[in-house]
């Protein structure tokens, strides 16, 4: 190797002030993130359902708790917003919506709608479905 | 100075030496992903709370199952496509680097065919 000079470095996230784009932008790679392990999730409760019931049970008594059900509000809400987050994606590969003011809308329009969409999913899976009521 | 065209000196290089492929296949999991998350978020909320048999039930009639099929398939390769990409943003030892990118695909693999295995056998009703 020849010699290895200090570079100027282009300024990274601590020096921007936070806007809610670059918010909605790193919630999109975190979610996603989470969403990956997630699947930990979705493939033991699978496994489950796939062995006897008392395994299933189990799998059903851990859901029933404090910690799973917020386990499970948590991965509906992060896969609806990651959701969200890609068709916002989408209308950008199309090269629409990426003006100041636009994009700012679709900011808050993810977010508004993951948290409004997963409130409305589970209102009505307790409410309509009753499955998150008893067994 | 080299001989070769430009053509061929970028063809097969990119950080993960491949070129749009990734990008194409990403967008393209991610429009199957989005009707298929919508039904998987359903499903997941109407089978809470419900015992093994009615669980087993609706995972395992047909349409159930095929949708389930398509959205552990399309949601595997999609995080696999996404952790790559992570990594290759953060990890910047090179050892490291090929490290987590093996064990993300054997994940992915693993979550996948385990997935798949399950909503197969509860279908099949073995």
């Amino acid at each position: 190797m020849a010699e290895t000079r200090a570079r100027p470095l282009s300024p990274h996230l601590q020096i921007y002030r936070p806007m809610l784009t670059m918010l909605m932008s790193i919630a999109h790679r975190v979610t996603g993130a989470a969403l990956y392990f997630g699947t930990l999730l979705v493939a033991w409760w699978l496994i489950a359902a796939a062995s006897e019931p008392n395994y299933y049970g189990a799998v059903q008594w851990f859901m029933g708790t404090v910690v799973g059900r917020l386990v499970l509000f948590g991965y509906t809400w992060a896969l609806i917003h990651h959701m969200l987050g890609g068709v916002r994606h989408l209308i950008w590969d199309t090269g629409r919506g990426l003006g100041p003011a636009e994009r700012e809308w679709l900011a808050r329009a993810n977010l508004f709608g993951s948290i409004s969409l997963t409130m409305v999913l589970w209102i009505a899976g307790v409410l309509l479905v009753g499955g998150a009521g008893g067994r | 100075m080299s001989l070769r065209t430009p053509l061929g000196r970028v063809r097969g290089l990119g950080s993960a030496r491949s070129g749009t492929r990734h990008f194409w296949h990403q967008r393209l999991t991610s429009v199957a992903g989005v009707p298929l998350s919508i039904f998987f978020v359903v499903l997941v909320v109407s089978l809470i709370g419900r015992n093994h048999a009615a669980a087993v039930q609706i995972l395992g009639s047909p349409w159930i199952a095929i949708l389930m099929l398509l959205f552990i398939l399309t949601i595997t390769y999609h995080m696999q496509i996404g952790m790559q990409e992570i990594i290759e943003d953060y990890a910047h030892g090179e050892v490291s680097k090929l490290v987590l990118l093996i064990a993300n695909t054997f994940f992915s693999i693993a979550i996948g065919l385990a997935s798949a295995f399950a909503i197969l056998k509860i279908s099949f009703g073995v």
